[in-house]
């Protein structure tokens, strides 16, 4: 009796499943959890888009951190106020440093006391993804360079490859050094890489990355570099800028007009 | 065969007993740096590898060295070499385990290892590292213990080992070619950025390896009563001494392309290492004791008469072996890092913690080698009784 009973529950919790399965797909305000449709619409063609970041240092100027700051929140970066455990993802820093292969012989002293944003350049041709024994980073369809949290190993083949010192590492666990937080995007595990992601997070919700749109000036240009009609395009055929040393062919994103 | 290593002396347990400490203190540093993270090593954001990563590189050197044993024995059919060529290929297998626990020291998630195996990466240099260097443990591992086994029974070993033996040949070439190419093809790492790296490692490898072989043969001889004989030594003492001038060789043309070309990336990494940088030179006294060193044993080595005798012999090893742990071990890794990718130099110094683990890693090696060798003297000398 007993042994009939238990197999009629049974039963009877999977058809009901299968009900509510059923009745979710036939019905999509039923289902619990949403898929969105627009996003089937257009499929991921690889190469398609290529985003891309134009930085103006002429705007740039010394006090301001805002871009740091909203970048920096956004994220849930870490601050632990010393430089070996230090994780950024974008920060000011000074000509010799952003640009040590470019000229630097009777160049104006304004250029080259004026601050230089750094980040992750999104490179074309990333010598980090090449370098990752597990794909945890990746270049994806839309030219950024991204991460995977939850597949790095951790062993920092990536930031030996990096020539722009773009990529930071969890010494420890990062949650220790979040003052405030943000609830919009993950916190990351000891033992894992990090950097840039070009704000692939809100860029999927038509936004601007938390940076470009901080900036008081405007001195950040964001867009893809693939179409012609596009704002940075235009800008960029239209004045001389510079990449970070071009000489290596990783065929950086991001751009500066000095 | 293996319960031949759990019969020994009084010394023999004494010596397990204090590898076996190492061992504990190893990993109970190890398990602190597990919970607190990497930031107990020394290691940082410019730094970002240490001395976990150079043991390994030296390390595989000392594994790959195993074919100067290998080649003149099965390949030439050096007689001479017939009782060195088992304790080459033990400490290829002892030096290839430390390779890989150094590999998990370093790595942020060791959890997550299995993951270059779940998702393999063949344009990933370390995937093939990780191939090949488990594929070379399991040659040695399998063609040694076969052989000894053979030996102890009275019987020819199984045909099936001289082409695993043979295999074990290209093999140990590539695993230092693998382990150079690991870092000579990052861009903007320009102290590794050389195509002589991979040719520079297997030429120091065999002057290192060879040379702590020796030192292993003349510990066996006065410790077990194993003699694996002076001819032996000495051909191997004249093999480290060619692969040693080869490698400073290399170093000097290194010097010329820098300094002579005058680009001022190519000469930072051994302008930091050998002379310093804008002040920082915690690496200079270093560097030059690996260079003194390096050329008084290639010296010592060259010289038949000095060689012979087994006090400068073991003086003109260690001193190999020591300048070469300096030259790999310290100087190559920390000098890519420094100046960093936007030219700023940034000090490393290992921590307590992480020379705790280095230690206990050392020791899990030199226990793993010491039982092994303890097995394949035992047969040894039975065979002989």
């Amino acid at each position: 009796m007993n042994e009939d009973r238990r197999s009629f529950m049974k039963k009877a919790g999977i058809g009901l499943l299968a009900g509510i399965g059923s009745a979710a797909g036939l019905f999509p305000a039923l289902s619990l959890e949403k898929t969105v449709f627009p996003a089937w619409d257009e499929k991921p063609e690889p190469g398609k888009y290529r985003w891309g970041m134009l930085i103006d240092t002429r705007k740039c100027s010394g006090n301001c951190k805002e871009c740091v700051a909203a970048c920096h929140f956004t994220h849930n970066v870490p601050d632990f106020g010393n430089r070996k455990d230090e994780v950024k993802w974008i920060w000011k820093s000074s000509y010799e440093n952003v640009f040590p292969t470019a000229s630097n012989q009777f160049q104006s002293p304004e250029v080259t006391e004026r601050p230089y944003v750094a980040l992750c350049n999104h490179c074309a041709e990333p010598p980090c993804t090449k370098a990752c024994p597990t794909e945890a980073t990746f270049r994806r369809w839309d030219g950024i360079v991204s991460m995977d949290y939850h597949r790095c190993i951790g062993c920092r083949f990536c930031m030996a490859a990096c020539p722009y010192g773009s990529r930071s590492f969890n010494w420890r666990d990062p949650r220790e050094g979040i003052k405030l937080a943000s609830t919009d995007y993950p916190t990351r595990m000891q033992g894992v890489v990090e950097k840039c992601n070009f704000c692939s997070e809100r860029l999927v919700k038509g936004l601007d990355p938390a940076c470009v749109k901080a900036c008081p000036e405007q001195a950040l240009v964001f867009g893809d570099l693939n179409d012609q009609d596009s704002e940075i395009r235009r800008i960029l055929e239209s004045v001389e800028t510079m990449q970070r040393k071009p000489e290596l062919g990783t065929k950086p994103s991001v751009f500066y007009i000095i | 065969m293996i319960e031949k290593a759990l019969k020994g002396s009084r010394n023999y347990w004494l010596w397990i007993g204090l590898l076996l400490l190492c061992i504990a203190a190893g990993f109970s540093a190890f398990s602190r740096q597990m919970w607190e993270g990497l930031t107990v090593t020394g290691m940082g954001r410019d730094v970002s590898w240490g001395v976990y990563i150079a043991q390994f590189t030296f390390l595989v050197g000392v594994a790959a060295s195993a074919v100067m044993v290998v080649i003149p024995y099965y390949l030439h059919n050096q007689k001479a070499f017939g009782k060195t060529v088992i304790i080459g290929e033990f400490m290829a297998v002892a030096a290839t385990i430390m390779c890989m626990l150094f590999i998990l020291a370093d790595m942020g998630r060791p959890d997550r290892v299995l993951n270059v195996l779940l998702y393999p990466s063949p344009h990933a240099m370390v995937f093939w590292d990780v191939m090949v260097l488990n594929g070379y443990l399991v040659i040695n591992i399998v063609s040694a213990w076969a052989v000894l086994g053979a030996e102890r029974k009275g019987v020819p070993p199984p045909a099936w080992v001289k082409p695993v033996i043979y295999l074990s040949i290209p093999w140990a070439f590539s695993i230092h070619t693998v382990t150079a190419f690991l870092y000579a093809g990052l861009p903007g790492r320009h102290l590794w950025l050389t195509a002589v790296l991979a040719p520079r490692f297997l030429a120091s490898a065999f002057a290192a390896g060879t040379s702590l072989l020796i030192l292993v043969t003349l510990i066996l001889k006065k410790t077990a009563g194993y003699d694996a004989g002076n001819e032996a030594r000495q051909k191997l003492a004249v093999l480290a001494a060619y692969a040693g001038a080869a490698n400073f060789f290399m170093i000097g043309t290194e010097f010329f392309t820098a300094f002579y070309s005058n680009v001022p990336a190519h000469m930072h990494g051994l302008q930091y290492l050998f002379f310093g940088l804008e002040g920082k030179s915690a690496l200079v006294p270093w560097m030059w004791i690996s260079v003194i060193a390096g050329i008084g044993s290639l010296v010592v080595l060259l010289n038949p008469k000095l060689r012979q005798k087994t006090g400068w012999l073991m003086a003109a090893c260690g001193g190999m072996v020591l300048s070469i742990w300096i030259d790999k071990g310290v100087g190559l890794i920390l000098g890519g890092f420094v100046p960093s990718p936007l030219e700023e130099i940034v000090e490393y110094s290992a921590t307590f913690t992480e020379m705790t683990v280095t230690l206990g890693i050392w020791a899990v090696g030199i226990l793993v080698l010491t039982m092994l060798l303890k097995v394949a003297v035992t047969v040894k000398k039975e065979q002989e009784a």
